[in-house]
Parts: C-alpha cells; sequence; structure tokens
C-alpha cells in the first residue's frame, strides 16, 4: 500500500516537474539583464504570429524565438522601443500589437462600445420619459371611491368577485 | 408587429456579422507589404553557395518568391503543384529556402522534382523576418519595379493560381 502511494506520488512529482519545464519561458540570456528586462516588457506587449494568442515573450515557436532574438539584438544595437515596434509592424502589420494603435480604422474598435453604450443610455431614457408621460392620472370616480371604501372596509362581508 | 422589428433586424445584423466571421481563417494575416517594395537581400544560393542571388537581380522581371524548408509539411502538398505551375511556364519561381539545412534542401530538391529558377539559402530565418513570414509555404508575386503584389500565406492551391495569380501576372506583364 505505502509503496503504491510511493510510486503514484512520484509519478504525479514527475508529471509536474515535466510541465513545470514545458511551461518555463525560454531562458533569458543572463550577460544583459537591462536588456532582457526591455525585452520581457516590450515581447509581452506583442503577438506571436505563430500562435496567435501567445504573447511573443511566452511563445515557444520556432519564428517566436528568431522574433526575440531580433529584438534583443536591435536594443543592443541601441533602438528605442517605438522603432523596435515599428520594425515589427513594418513587416507583421498591427496585427502583432496586442494594444492597436488608434487610426482612422481602427476608430470603431476603440470608440464602438462607448458610441453604443451612449446609445443605449439615450433608449433607455427616452423609453423611460415616454413611459411616465403616457401614464395619465385619472381621478376616481364616485363610484370607484364606493368601491375602494367597500373592499378596505374591515367589517365589510361583502365578497367581491 | 413593430415592436419586434428592431430586435429581428439587430439579430440578422448580428448574425450576418458572425457568418462574416466564421469563413474567415483567422491565420490569414493582411500583410502590410502589399504594394511595397520588396524587401532587399543578398544570400547565397543553395545549389552553389559561392553565388548569391539578391531580390534586386530580378528587376525588370514579373517573378514568384516561395518561402519553403524540407521541414514544412505543408511544402510538400505544395511541392507537385508547383512542378506544374513551373512548367506551365507562365512566371519563373525562385525559392527560399526558410530556416533549413542544406542538405536536407538539396535532398528534397533531388526527391520530389526541382520548380526553381535557384533557390536562395535563408538558415537563420532573417530575410524570412523581413519578408513577414510567419508560416512556410509561403508565396510573394513581385512586379518589374519590385514590389510585392500578392501574398499567399499557405499554399498555392490551384484556385489562387487561377484566379489570383495568373490574371495578376498577365496585368502586369501588359
Amino acid at each position: 500500500m505505502t509503496r503504491r502511494v510511493l510510486l503514484l506520488s512520484l509519478l504525479l512529482y514527475t508529471g509536474i516537474g515535466v510541465f513545470a519545464q514545458v511551461r518555463l519561458p525560454e531562458q533569458p540570456v543572463a550577460d544583459d539583464p537591462v536588456t532582457e528586462q526591455r525585452l520581457r516588457k516590450l515581447s509581452q506587449e506583442l503577438r506571436c504570429l505563430v500562435c496567435q494568442n501567445e504573447t511573443l515573450a511566452d511563445s515557444r515557436a520556432d519564428l517566436a524565438e528568431d522574433l526575440r532574438r531580433e529584438i534583443r539584438e536591435q536594443i543592443k544595437a541601441g533602438k528605442s522601443d517605438q522603432e523596435v515596434i515599428a520594425f515589427l509592424t513594418q513587416r507583421y502589420g498591427d496585427f502583432v500589437l496586442y494594444r492597436p494603435p488608434l487610426k482612422p480604422t481602427t476608430y470603431l474598435l476603440w470608440f464602438g462600445p462607448f458610441v453604443l453604450m451612449v446609445v443605449g443610455l439615450a433608449v433607455l431614457f427616452r423609453y423611460v420619459r415616454q413611459r411616465r408621460n403616457s401614464i395619465v392620472e385619472k381621478p376616481l370616480t364616485a363610484a370607484d371611491r364606493r368601491r375602494a371604501e367597500e373592499l378596505l372596509e374591515p367589517s365589510s362581508t361583502k365578497e367581491v368577485a | 408587429m413593430g415592436r419586434y422589428l428592431i430586435p429581428l433586424v439587430l439579430f440578422i445584423i448580428l448574425v450576418v456579422f458572425l457568418a462574416i466571421g466564421l469563413g474567415r481563417d483567422p491565420h490569414e494575416v493582411p500583410s502590410p507589404l502589399i504594394n511595397k517594395a520588396a524587401p532587399t537581400f543578398r544570400l547565397p544560393q543553395l545549389k552553389d553557395p559561392s553565388k548569391s542571388f539578391s531580390a534586386e537581380d530580378m528587376h525588370g522581371k514579373v517573378w514568384l518568391l516561395n518561402v519553403w524548408a524540407s521541414w514544412c509539411v505543408t511544402c510538400r502538398d505544395e511541392h507537385p503543384l508547383l512542378l506544374e505551375y513551373a512548367r506551365s511556364g507562365a512566371v519563373p519561381i525562385y525559392g527560399l529556402n526558410y530556416k533549413d539545412r542544406r542538405e536536407d534542401a538539396l535532398a528534397w530538391l533531388d526527391d520530389l522534382g526541382d520548380p526553381y529558377v535557384l533557390n536562395a539559402s535563408d538558415i537563420d530565418g532573417r530575410v524570412g523576418i523581413d519578408y513577414g513570414v510567419y508560416g512556410a509555404p509561403e508565396t510573394y508575386l513581385i512586379d518589374r519595379n519590385g514590389l510585392i503584389r500578392f501574398k499567399q500565406v499557405g499554399p498555392v492551391t490551384p484556385d489562387i493560381w487561377e484566379k489570383k495569380i495568373l490574371p495578376l501576372v498577365k496585368d502586369l506583364n501588359k
């Protein structure tokens, strides 16, 4: 029994070990921590084109490794972050950016939700006002009043049909 | 009746948008290089590394640049088609052997046939990055002035060859 538990835990342990190894991002080249820090920050903002929902920082794709190498070299060559991003968007388009830039083709993307919210609020307000206006105060007639009194009268034994 | 009309119209618009979205391939990223100058490069030729090949050598010609590698599975599917296209003589096909090993690439051409006028070796994939390559095979149609006029990500299917590339080639050769 204990042996089985031991074996099982060993299996689990190695399983987790393998998993952790797979998830480990590419070993940074430790020769220049400043460059690596900038590379990490930059590549977290960039999309890997091979596995599109991963950042360039996390992806293990071959191309991502090449692009990280390229970015690393450009940083070392003294390029600014903007220049590196421009280098990539010239080649791969705005798609590499996780934050799309603000320009006429992306206005709908950036402002669409706010426009929808404003439109929704306008519709809501109009509807509420219209409803309020459509409720007309109707004074009670003498018959209504008598009926209400009958209903409210506790001593009344009359059944209401 | 009127009160159902607006939600119905909104619903139909939503369905149309979703239907269009379903039909699109999210892996096809529009290239910013269309109608821009093909990036320059000078690379050793695959068969004779002592010679080089440059995109500028092709100035004045309409040509195809096909990015391929022996490790690329889809390239193997595309290969017989390329052989056929090359035989038709419609447009010269040049190869960019991308992140490959020279001996593997040469063996591939020996085994499967060689549709290329010549190949350039992009061993470290730098020229690939300049061309925005992210999934081989990719094919670029470059005009006489060295502008990229069309890019195909993935294999050039007979449909794309007939409907996109051949008409464009005809147009560009005018």
